[in-house]
């Protein structure tokens, strides 16, 4: 693997971080339910690219394990969970409207990414673990994203999309900050995330048939005045 | 003894549940599973008692005093609600299949917080907490009602949010700890002594984003908005499952995090303990006031008191940390009481209203007397184990002579104290406006479960077995830096 130099692979790194965050911030903006699915998935597949790379120079059997677990579980094994548990027309509805409009949206998510690198650099610095340059910061935007996701989407799916965005996000930094997680802990944690979606399947769809309506923002009966 | 043996029971019992039998199977299998685990939790505190610690697999699983004690509380309050909830569940629906779809999420949910105190693996307890989030949403959400479905939801989304943000934290925290283990397993053994070489930037940043990621699943303020919707609309045996034990259990993890953020240079860990907790009581104690919903006023009253537990942590020494594990007991048995006799209120009258309630020792004795009982002993009257708890933490904050703290703590009390009382005492006493109709009996297995649960509640606050004052000052020895 002579053309695979250290250098090349971090470049490839950076382009699979630049691509992770793109994704994200498709989440945040895409009104398609199935789009910004799409964009869950592919968020899932720059993770496990990132893990490859990383995994090959020097070589880490841990990473390759993360590698192919992310791939069996988030971009297969969640949407056919979710496509089961909620049922085909939560699944391909639009979202007429959100919080804030898109444009507002993807600036404000914008300043977060640029915020999440101005948080990150301390911490690098301050360890001089030069490999957690790409992935830190892209891996705290991801967190951010995913919470900002959860402020301003209305519908049930997107809400869960951007949950699951911030685990993402957490484990693309978690790649590099901590690649020595024992296996026990990744396959929990896969095993975690399938039941998270398995739940919250169930639950919108008793919410859909209860309710009427997937769009969980607008639920407001429970607050402190209202006079039950 | 192997400690797996205590987590493998619910789950025996929630497989037993999925089986197509009647609801009395599920019910009956519930309550053995349970009482079973309270005898083996029992048994290991005996052992915890003298040896210092049981090991079931070194550096994975093994539990210490404190563990012990979470144990204890999670396996007693799992046996009074699983005895509960034979009666009063058999009132809210009559469809077998759901039952037993609700005792198999319960025993799900009764083994993730049995998990939590014995993994010994930080990233692996982040798992086991998760897990307990998992487990319960449905269990919020399972009376299908508009309310319900929307606290479920609620419940999850911010929880969980929090334990994704969690996530991060513990994974900032393992790569602090990573390269200074020295062929060390990485547990929470290893990171309390190895806490003072980590880089206390990295440190600092795990300790926030923890405390933010776990104080929104304990119920912080502000973070605490989905508590008192999920904690009063869930079925109430339930409620007292989440209220009393859920809170401490993930509460537990972040107190085990507090002597290693000590070690860091430049956090205050106790000061950002008492802030934190001054707040969360401060808050709670005047929002109980304007409370409509008895189950509410409950759920508010758990706010407060993961506040006053927190605050105490954060007061230290040894008295600080031996009156923290004092209220952590006293609370767990005095709130899963107060639930069930909120439950029991709520069966007897169908309604969850404050104002619609008077009078309620006119219509059912036995119900009026547990709710007045459960209201002066959650609001820390004498001669209950709360106010020997309160009056310990108030105690050792003199000791050392935090006087803002002091000031803070007892002020904050005794307006959660009105607070609690003036809409209990309306509802027990008060004169109502027609004369009140009984919706149902209270069932048999409700008033057997209300009477184990008053035990506690009552004999904590006027004897202390020995056994058990060794036990706290052992967990408390845990909180040490």
């Amino acid at each position: 693997m002579s053309f695979l130099s250290p250098n090349v692979i971090n470049n490839l790194n950076a382009l699979t971080g630049g691509l992770f965050l793109i994704s994200a911030f498709g989440i945040v903006a895409t009104r398609q339910m199935l789009g910004c699915l799409r964009f869950y998935v592919a968020q899932s597949v720059t993770l496990a690219a990132s893990a490859f790379l990383l995994g090959l120079h020097p070589f880490s059997r841990h990473l390759m394990e993360v590698c192919i677990i992310t791939i069996i579980s988030k971009p297969i094994l969640i949407p056919w969970v979710l496509k089961k548990t909620m049922g085909k027309q939560i699944y391909t509805r639009r979202e007429i409207s959100q919080v804030l409009n898109i444009p507002t949206s993807l600036l404000i998510a914008m300043v977060l990414a640029i915020i999440s690198y101005f948080l990150a650099m301390p911490l690098i610095h301050a360890t001089g673990d030069v490999r957690a340059m790409v992935n830190l910061p892209i891996g705290l935007a991801g967190v951010l994203l995913g919470t900002y996701t959860l402020a301003v989407r209305r519908e049930a799916l997107p809400q869960l999309l951007g949950l699951l965005a911030m685990e993402n996000g957490a484990f693309f930094a978690g790649i590099v900050i901590a690649p020595d997680l024992p296996a026990i802990a990744e396959l929990a944690v896969t095993f975690d995330v399938l039941i998270l979606a398995l739940v919250v399947g169930v639950l919108t769809r008793a919410i859909a048939k209860h309710i009427g309506t997937t769009e969980v923002g607008e639920l407001a009966s429970l607050k402190e005045d209202a006079s039950l | 003894m192997n400690l797996l043996i205590i987590p493998a029971l619910p789950i025996l019992a929630a497989l037993i549940c999925a089986l197509p039998a009647s609801w009395y199977v599920a019910a009956g299998a519930t309550i053995i599973s349970s009482i079973a685990a309270l005898v083996f939790s029992l048994d290991t505190a005996f052992i915890v008692l003298k040896t210092g610690c049981v090991i079931s697999i070194p550096n994975w699983i093994s539990i210490d005093a404190f563990g012990v004690l979470i144990l204890l509380l999670v396996a007693f309050v799992s046996t009074t609600a699983s005895i509960f909830s034979w009666g009063y569940m058999a009132q809210e629906t009559v469809d077998s299949k759901k039952l037993r779809l609700y005792y198999a999420n319960l025993n799900l949910f009764i083994f993730s917080m049995l998990a939590v105190p014995m993994i010994q693996e930080p990233n692996l307890t982040w798992i086991a907490v998760e897990l307990t989030t998992l487990f319960s949403i449905l269990l919020v959400g399972f009376e299908n009602t508009k309310e319900a479905l929307e606290a479920a939801w609620k419940y999850m989304l911010l929880t969980l949010m929090g334990a994704a943000i969690a996530l991060l934290g513990f994974l900032i925290l393992f790569w602090a700890a990573r390269n200074n283990l020295g062929g060390n397993a990485y547990t929470w053994s290893t990171l309390s002594l190895i806490a003072s070489k980590m880089h206390p930037e990295l440190l600092k940043t795990a300790f926030i984003l923890i405390l933010i990621g776990f104080g929104a699943k304990v119920g912080f303020v502000p973070l605490h908005t989905w508590l008192p919707d999920a904690h009063s609309q869930a079925p109430s045996p339930v409620c007292a499952l989440l209220s009393g034990i859920e809170t401490t259990t993930i509460l537990y993890v972040i107190l085990k995090l507090l002597p290693v953020f000590e070690a860091a240079k430049g956090v205050d860990a106790l000061l950002w303990a008492r802030v934190v907790g001054l707040i969360s009581l401060g808050c709670a104690a005047f929002l109980l006031i304007q409370v409509k919903d008895f189950k509410r006023l409950f759920a508010f009253s758990t706010v407060e008191h993961m506040g006053i537990i927190f605050t105490a942590a954060g007061i230290g020494l040894g008295a600080g940390h031996l009156a923290t594990m004092m209220q952590i007991v006293s609370h767990a048995v005095t709130k899963s009481f107060c639930f069930y006799a909120a439950g029991a209120a709520l069966l007897i009258t169908g309604t969850r209203q404050i104002s619609k309630v008077r009078g309620l020792i006119h219509l059912n004795p036995f119900s009026g007397i547990a709710l007045l009982i459960g209201g002066l002993a959650i609001a820390g009257a004498p001669p209950f184990a709360v106010f020997i708890s309160e009056f310990s933490i108030v105690k050792a904050a003199i000791l050392v002579k935090h006087w803002i703290t002091v000031a803070l703590l007892v002020f904050f009390i005794i307006t959660a104290f009105f607070g609690v009382m003036f809409h209990i005492n309306s509802m027990v006493f008060g004169r109502p406006e027609s004369p009140p109709v009984a919706k149902h009996k209270l069932p048999l297995t409700c008033k057997a479960s209300m009477l184990l649960a008053i035990i506690p509640v009552i004999v904590l606050g006027v004897y202390i077995p020995p056994q058990l004052y060794q036990l706290l000052k052992m967990a408390a020895l845990v909180l040490c830096h």
